[in-house]
């Protein structure tokens, strides 16, 4: 299955602040109650954008400024807690294809990376300017440069640190693995075969 | 001579099958578990590719998060609830995975069922569309929680693409405090290193204390590995583990048995290989732990404050007031005495017998606060079974407790249990997120399983200690 070749990221920034942001927040666990991913970019965030009245508590992500902004800016640890893959599912389904944060807990990097959705890690310091940039002037263009390794917002450029397992991937349109893990099942057979089953004796 | 090797390192070059283009590994999983949250989708992405799956033998499913604890009457009133416990029967069914279902006697909260039936074994790679999968690493497996992707690879390839950690021995030595237990030891962990201080690392629980602690012990430290951002934890599998695997049903029986279990001894570190970090700490420093925020480190003595803004180190200051704000505590003031709504007693870190039988020797006799409700949910049928058997069903419902039905219960309250508006709960489970427990304002205080008892009887976040006279040590 060929995939889209994400050498950059081009759009306007959220800045969402805090570190820390767990996978209950990103998606509350009552959506997933479901045996498809269709609809969960409305669930985004839910319970911190809306009220149980369902009026809107005027959440960043809903704040008319940033509307149809494509790269979310946070803190450290982003996506940490439960390994629901709904968290990334809902932020790609909001719109959003690249989160800039200082740093990625990990099951939730892998599980955004296979869907296309750039992780890109960045210092505080670049944290913080990105933030001040975007609120200053919430049309300013963001670019994710994943070939360069950097993230630029108007004339200034940041350093950004994608990993090059994540890197390759999504420059080369693989980011999806199974297809790859595919070839291997010869390889994977004897390996299986070496090692035994547990509990078959 | 070979260089000495941890046994993280043996795990994985044992079980890597190649390395990928991008550089990562193509990795082996010997045992995937599933369960009805995050498969359907898998399930419906090999159905898309036309891909079957490949070693359905491998696979082994129960139904844990969306089950209902107060009643076992299908269809579910829940009617979404109900079509992901069919959709998983069906996708069992067409696949020939094995499924503990409700009526097997065998069905519970998926990282109880794994080392119950003797399926999780040391020196295997275990994976699960679950973050608290770390669990099984108790046994000196490698267990990864992982995303619905990769319950499809794993489906269709008996793989996952990995990249390799690097590893942190933690040691804990010495003795710890009587009323001190397996969750004050993570509780302290996480507070010490950070939720985010695992980053990167598999974590190698080592030192006596690990080397006193039961399995069960094991499990609900390797347990909350994950809320401290290690991917997985594990313990060098020793004469406990084999002890407790001995004669489950899938452990391996006769001479298998002997071998398997000379296998299990040479998968563990070898003594003087190298590690990436090293963390010692003293078990007599380790206190009865609560959380007062809405991570799972942000923790304090209970005989501590809640902490302020002020006193906070300047980059946590945000964060802290941010908690502060959700969890309506009073900075600077004792966090004993805080009111509590709910007592829940379960998950998959605290819901097996040794929790209930612990709890229950200081609950005879004594009666929930009337301001609180309290719900006792254990882990898995079995877990449910022997407790009745020793008769800890009745200590618990004559003390005020619901005794319920196995599942997952509050912990996440994808169920019908949950936290109404903003009380607060105080839990033997891993999570205090905002809104983790089902209702966006609630509030959780995570502790162990005796001080959870203590806050039940007292209406309050207390110190057990002083509640039961709680004087034995725990991990003896």
């Amino acid at each position: 299955m060929a995939l889209k070749k994400i050498r950059e990221v081009r759009g306007r920034g959220v800045p969402l602040p805090g570190d820390d942001i767990d996978t209950d927040r990103i998606i509350p666990a009552r959506y997933l109650k479901c045996v498809t991913f269709d609809g969960l970019g409305e669930a985004l965030f839910y319970d911190e954008r809306f009220g149980e009245d369902g009026a809107s508590k005027g959440h960043v992500i809903d704040d008319p400024r940033y509307a149809g902004a494509t790269v979310l800016i946070s803190g450290s640890n982003f996506g940490c807690g439960s390994s629901r893959e709904h968290a990334p599912q809902s932020i790609a389904r909001a719109g959003f294809e690249a989160v800039v944060a200082e740093s990625f807990a990990e099951i939730f990097f892998g599980n955004a990376t296979t869907l296309g959705l750039v992780c890109a890690a960045v210092s505080p310091e670049a944290r913080r300017a990105l933030t001040a940039a975007v609120r200053e002037d919430p049309g300013l263009e963001i670019v994710v440069d994943v070939a360069g390794g950097r993230v630029r917002a108007g004339e200034r450029a940041f350093e950004a640190t994608i990993p090059p397992s994540a890197r390759e991937p999504l420059l080369e349109g693989t980011w999806d693995p199974l297809g790859e893990l595919l070839e291997g099942v010869g390889e994977v057979r004897a390996v299986a075969a070496r090692l035994g089953r547990p509990g078959a004796s | 001579m070979s260089e000495p090797r941890s046994l993280y390192q043996k795990v994985w070059q044992d079980h890597a099958v190649r390395t990928l283009r991008n550089g990562q590994t193509q990795l082996f999983i010997d045992t995937h578990l599933i369960h009805e949250v995050t498969s359907p989708q898998a399930f419906g992405m090999l159905r898309d590719r036309g891909i079957e799956v490949l070693m359905p033998e491998r696979t082994f499913a129960t139904v844990d998060h969306i089950v209902p604890t107060h009643t076992r009457v299908e269809p579910f009133e829940d009617a979404l609830a109900d079509e992901m416990i069919r959709e998983l029967r069906a996708n069992c069914a067409r696949h020939g995975i094995r499924f503990f279902d409700l009526d097997s006697g065998n069905q519970g909260i998926v990282h109880m069922v794994g080392p119950e039936q003797g399926i999780t074994q040391p020196g295997t790679t275990i994976a699960c569309g679950d973050s608290h999968t770390s669990t099984h690493g108790a046994f000196g497996a490698i267990a990864f929680g992982i995303g619905t992707s990769q319950v499809r690879d794993v489906l269709a390839t008996q793989t996952l693409a990995m990249s390799e950690l690097k590893v942190r021995r933690i040691e804990v030595t010495g003795r710890l405090q009587p009323g001190v237990y397996a969750k004050d030891v993570i509780l302290h962990i996480i507070r010490t290193l950070g939720v985010k201080g695992g980053l990167g690392y598999a974590y190698e629980y080592g030192g006596d204390v690990f080397e006193r602690m039961s399995m069960e012990e094991r499990m609900t430290v390797c347990n909350m590995t994950i809320e401290g951002g290690a991917r997985c934890g594990y313990v060098n599998p020793d004469a406990t583990t084999f002890a407790y695997l001995k004669d489950r049903p899938f452990a391996p029986e006769g001479t298998a048995w002997d071998e398997a279990v000379a296998r299990w001894k040479a998968t563990a570190s070898d003594p003087g290989c190298r590690y990436d970090d090293v963390v010692t700490i003293r078990a007599e420093d380790i206190p009865p732990t609560v959380t007062w925020g809405i991570n799972p480190g942000q923790a304090i003595s209970i005989e501590q404050d809640v902490p302020t803004v002020e006193g906070s180190p300047e980059g946590e200051r945000e964060a802290v007031a941010e908690a502060l704000a959700h969890m309506k505590l009073t900075p600077g003031a004792p966090i004993r005495g805080t009111k509590v709504d709910v007592a829940f007693f379960g998950s998959c870190t605290n819901g097996r017998v040794s929790d209930f039988i612990e709890a229950a020797r200081y609950l005879e006799g004594r009666r929930v606060h009337p301001d609180v409700k309290a719900i006792a949910v254990p882990g898995s049928q079995h877990v449910k079974a022997e407790c009745e058997s020793r008769g800890i069903d009745r200590v618990f419902k004559s003390a005020g407790f619901e005794w319920r039905d196995a599942g997952c219960s509050m912990c996440l309250a994808m169920n019908p249990d949950k936290l109404v508006g903003d009380q607060l709960c105080a839990s033997t489970s891993n999570r205090n997120f905002k809104g983790r427990q089902g209702s966006a304002t609630g509030r959780t205080v995570l502790m162990s399983p005796v001080m959870v008892a203590a806050a039940a009887v007292t209406g309050e976040v207390s110190d057990a200690r002083e509640v039961f006279g709680v004087s034995r040590e725990a991990v003896a």
